[in-house]
């Protein structure tokens, strides 16, 4: 059966947005950014009943070692998740305290053994327009694609998130498996993936290829490069009635601002 | 009809049409109150506003394609109203950027403008809104000349072109409920043309003296009583002027003597 909003065990919790109160459960569930389930905020919590999330496969492919196909349930068998209180700061300039239970993408990279060759990892989204009823419109182009090169994909706080606040990952925050990178803008991270693909060469990300002017590759977060419709240097946490300074990398900095010493992060937005 | 009955039948248009436009703002305020805006309220009233922004505006320029193609005159009677609601919303939405939205952060604002094609676009289409809304007393018709009054006027489809695009740029990739608005002011503009031409087909077809129309007689302000019947229409075709003339002739001593304007 459809266990969505079961509850998961967790192994360990990690608080790692400053021990800030999370947003509450019907904000992080009823205001989401997923086009496949619908273009307004609204939308993907009205439209996701038509999202089969059970039973469900990730197909892992390109310069690995072990080219296989997954079962969702049996990748939380081997890796137990646990949950993770990120800050999640999206591209249109409002953010969330989310506690995501989920994995380390690192633990999954480590355990199908990427080639020599592999210097990014692609995550792709289910193509289906039935259970994705935004699919019939080409809003973007489809499958929605997201990736990260290899050492992003190897940081300890990249996530594979399979549940939040403690339950089964809803359909419209990206059921049954979701990429969750904390350090960069929320639509990076990928929803319901069935394809993770490691390549040598940088691979075309959805929203960089409808509008490169407005969404780069990295999407750090980063308060000094303004998307051109808007400013990026504070944010509306939701909940909140004034706006807050956005913090470089989304407050993530000391972990992760080493992956990109010597980058012109003004050009590679 | 009774004079008397008409001056009630347009009180109530106007009165129906004040409470229609107040409409939206009520059902802001109650879902306020109920938890209604979801998750992100600013930004939800902020897209309201604007949505009736381009909503009203539309509106606004129906009557007179109306009046043309369809023969109703009512709409004409309310289209100051409409347009002064739509720049109320305009101002609402634009207040509510300035002062919520951002709690007038004046280094966004700034950069906004100067440097944002889609926020310059809008703050823009919100100050041509604001002589129209200045001039849309009668005294104000008087004063210009109706000629010169009319042509200011014509700026409302600069303001929709702008308007349009404002919403076309902001969106993120979505863009049909703009290009909705797209299409149905398109119409509205095709209508207007056709009409001009519908009525240009049928002068040439049958001229008529130049002397019958009321337009020009005044100094550019039609004084006779029975013009506010034709008030769209330069030069209609006989069909549409013979049923104006006839409903004319019941309500030519109209009550409020209020100009309606073309």
């Amino acid at each position: 059966g459809d266990p969505t909003g079961a509850a998961l065990q967790v192994a360990r919790k990690v608080d790692q947005a400053g021990g800030e109160t999370p947003t509450p459960w019907d904000s992080v569930t009823g205001y989401n950014n997923f086009y496949e389930l619908g273009t307004s905020k609204e939308d993907p919590s009205r439209n996701a009943g038509s999202l089969r999330a059970r039973p469900w496969t990730v197909t892992i492919a390109g310069e690995v070692k072990r080219p296989q196909t997954l079962d969702v349930d049996a990748l939380v068998r081997m890796f137990p998740p646990e949950e993770r209180v990120y800050r999640m700061r999206c591209v249109e300039a409002w953010s969330m305290v989310i506690p995501w239970v989920g994995f380390p993408l690192a633990d999954l990279v480590r355990r199908l053994e990427p080639t020599s060759r592999a210097k990014y990892v692609a995550f792709q989204t289910l193509l289906d327009r039935d259970q994705l009823p935004g699919q019939r419109r080409p809003v973007l182009p489809w499958p929605y694609v997201e990736a990260l090169r290899i050492d992003e994909a190897n940081h300890p706080l990249a996530l594979l998130a399979v549940g939040l606040y403690g339950r089964v990952l809803p359909g419209q925050n990206g059921a049954p498996l979701r990429l969750v990178v904390p350090w960069k803008y929320g639509f990076k991270g990928a929803k319901s993936i069935v394809r993770i693909t490691f390549l040598a060469d940088r691979p075309h990300t959805t929203w960089n290829d409808a509008a490169p002017d407005e969404y780069g590759f990295y999407a750090n977060v980063n308060p000094e490069v303004d998307h051109p419709r808007w400013s990026q240097a504070r944010e509306r946490r939701i909940g909140e009635f004034f706006r807050r300074k956005t913090l470089p990398f989304n407050g993530y900095a000391a972990e992760v601002a080493p992956l990109y010493a010597g980058l012109d992060l003004r050009k590679n937005y | 009809m009774t004079r008397a009955g008409i001056h009630i039948r347009l009180r109530l248009l106007k009165a129906l049409t004040f409470a229609a436009c107040c409409l939206p703002l009520a059902k802001l305020a109650w879902d306020a109150f109920t938890g209604g805006l979801g998750a992100n309220p600013i930004e939800a009233v902020l897209n309201r506003l604007g949505f009736w922004t381009l909503t009203l505006l539309t509106l606004s320029l129906a009557p007179t394609p109306a009046h043309d193609l369809l023969g109703l005159a009512w709409p004409v009677r309310v289209r100051r109203m409409l347009g002064l609601f739509t720049f109320a919303y305009a101002t609402l939405h634009l207040c509510w950027y300035v002062g919520v939205d951002q709690f007038f952060d004046l280094h966004v604002l700034a950069k906004d403008v100067l440097k944002r094609k889609f926020m310059a676009v809008g703050f823009v289409a919100w100050l041509l809104l604001v002589p129209l809304a200045v001039t849309s007393t009668d005294r104000w018709v008087r004063r210009l000349g109706y000629a010169r009054w009319k042509r200011l006027h014509r700026l409302v489809y600069a303001v929709a072109a702008l308007g349009v695009v404002h919403f076309v740029w902001r969106v993120k990739a979505d863009a049909l409920r703009p290009y909705v608005f797209a299409t149905i002011l398109a119409a509205l503009l095709g209508a207007r043309a056709a009409a001009r031409v519908r009525a240009e087909v049928s002068r040439a077809g049958a001229p008529r003296p130049r002397s019958s129309p009321d337009r020009t007689a005044s100094g550019g302000m039609p004084r006779r009583p029975g013009w506010r019947r034709r008030g769209c229409r330069r030069r209609g075709p006989p069909r549409a002027r013979a049923r104006g003339s006839r409903r004319g002739a019941g309500r030519r001593a109209g009550p409020s003597g209020t100009p309606i304007r073309p």
